[in-house]
């Protein structure tokens, strides 16, 4: 039954932004993890582990995060798990997110000068002690920026989860185009949706980077 | 026995020798100078002294811990030599206080507290108590690098080791530096310097070593070392530097 595009239809769309938001969060979570493991297994002095790293990174970032999804989604039933795509995607995003902040994160890493690891070192703190007393607390300050401007893009990139049936913001505005034919009303309010989460993390990640060149 | 024993070490940056068969011993208490062009190998020496940089060949001994061996706990040997940067290399997220309580309470397992008391007599000691929560941006140049000094004698280190460390100064803030050098000379620290300053070297330091491209290539008490130099690299070099 075809019906009209109204208020109703635009609270559905606000709803289905918890499971934008929700795969974000997660994804945010899961990527951290492993961003971090990433980013430490980089800036290690054993080169396996940081062979292991840069494979990872390059593999990741190499793939389109649309074939990551149906890869995990259709790949998913191949091992004998049921076939969510909740799963899939929180599985596919956090993978995808977990290349691209461990990159951010190593770049922040590096950024610290060597300096200060040797007199890490020269004190007698070992490599775990430097990474987490002088090394990280210095870094964290020059990555927030650029890791706010990637979960922009990662609330973004979460409506691909669409593709594989996730109901998140995207899907529920193909649905509710399905019920209205009004594609345009519907994804300019999906758009606009979208754009007012984003917007604010965006003045927020310019402010902390006008932030971190001002003076401490 | 001696507490620094260099026995014919080598260090090479791939193919380029840059310390070659160097053998040096110091004795508690002694205040060696090095001097010597730069490229000449002497901050490379400091560096393997306390095992910031591997050798190729030879043995280094600081009291009784081989630094060159696997077995060795560098951590161990680190508490024993403290190092002295150029740089400062204070770690500018954290307050001075906590600079210098940092090493100490992670490896020697003090409390905070404890720790801040000791920080307080090494601030003491290099005359910059009032700085003990002030920020190594808030401070300048010479302030900083007598925290570093500060920082490094926390560890209670038995041999000192400070390379150019009035260097990157500007004159008028070197003479705090050395006034602290002095009172931990006077103190009976076994201190090894790289420097430039040998006015101070003249009057402090007990043996001066000359090396010259990878070489000692003369060593001998300080004062008379200067005065009248055995080798004509000595000489020249003393002639670039004093003029």
């Amino acid at each position: 039954m075809i019906r009209e595009f109204g208020w109703v239809d635009v609270l559905y769309l606000v709803f289905a932004m918890r499971w934008t938001l929700a795969l974000t969060a997660t994804a945010f979570i899961g990527g951290g993890l492993i961003g971090l493991v990433i980013a430490v297994l980089r800036v290690s002095r054993v080169w396996p582990l940081q062979a292991i790293a840069v494979l990872y990174v390059q593999a990741i970032q190499g793939t389109p995060l649309l074939v990551l999804l149906f890869v995990f989604f259709f790949g998913l039933s191949i091992v004998g798990l049921p076939v969510l795509p909740w799963i899939a995607a929180a599985l596919a995003f956090s993978i995808y997110a977990g290349a691209f902040l461990g990159e951010i994160w190593r770049g922040a890493l590096d950024a610290i000068p060597k300096t200060q690891w040797e007199a890490g070192s020269a004190l007698g703190l070992g490599f775990g002690e430097q990474l987490r007393h002088v090394i990280m607390p210095q870094a964290i300050r020059m990555a927030i920026p650029p890791t706010v401007g990637f979960l922009v893009q990662l609330i973004k990139n979460t409506s691909l989860a669409a593709t594989i049936g996730f109901v998140e913001l995207t899907r529920e505005g193909q649905l509710t185009t399905a019920s209205t034919f009004q594609p345009f009303a519907v994804y300019l309010t999906v758009a606009f949706l979208y754009f007012l989460t984003c917007f604010p993390l965006t003045q927020w990640s310019r402010h902390l980077e006008r932030r971190s060149y001002g003076p401490a | 026995m001696a507490l620094l024993e260099i026995d014919k070490i080598t260090k090479r940056f791939g193919t380029n020798t840059v310390l070659d068969d160097v053998s040096l011993t110091v004795d508690a208490g002694e205040i060696i100078a090095v001097i010597g062009r730069s490229g000449s190998g002497k901050s490379t020496m400091l560096r393997c002294i306390n095992g910031l940089e591997p050798i190729q060949g030879g043995r280094i001994t600081v009291d009784g811990m081989q630094v060159n061996d696997k077995a060795t706990d560098l951590r161990k040997l680190r508490q024993q030599v403290g190092i002295v940067f150029q740089s400062y290399n204070l770690f500018p997220h954290l307050s001075v206080s906590r600079n210098i309580t940092l090493a100490p309470t992670l490896i020697k397992g003090i409390t905070e507290a404890e720790g801040r008391e000791i920080a307080r007599e090494v601030l003491q000691r290099v005359g910059l108590e009032e700085k003990l929560d002030a920020y190594p941006d808030q401070l300048s140049g010479g302030q900083q690098q007598r925290v570093a000094i500060a920082r490094s004698l926390a560890m209670r280190p038995k041999l000192m080791l400070f390379d150019e460390i009035t260097s990157a100064l500007d004159p008028e803030l070197t003479g705090e530096v050395l006034k602290v050098l002095e009172d931990m000379a006077k103190s009976g620290m076994t201190m090894i310097l790289v420097t430039h300053e040998m006015g101070f070297a003249r009057r402090f330091g007990s043996r001066l070593v000359f090396m010259h491209e990878g070489r000692i290539r003369e060593e001998g008490p300080a004062a008379a070392t200067l005065a009248e130099p055995r080798t004509q690299e000595l000489e020249t070099f003393l002639g670039a530097v004093l003029h």
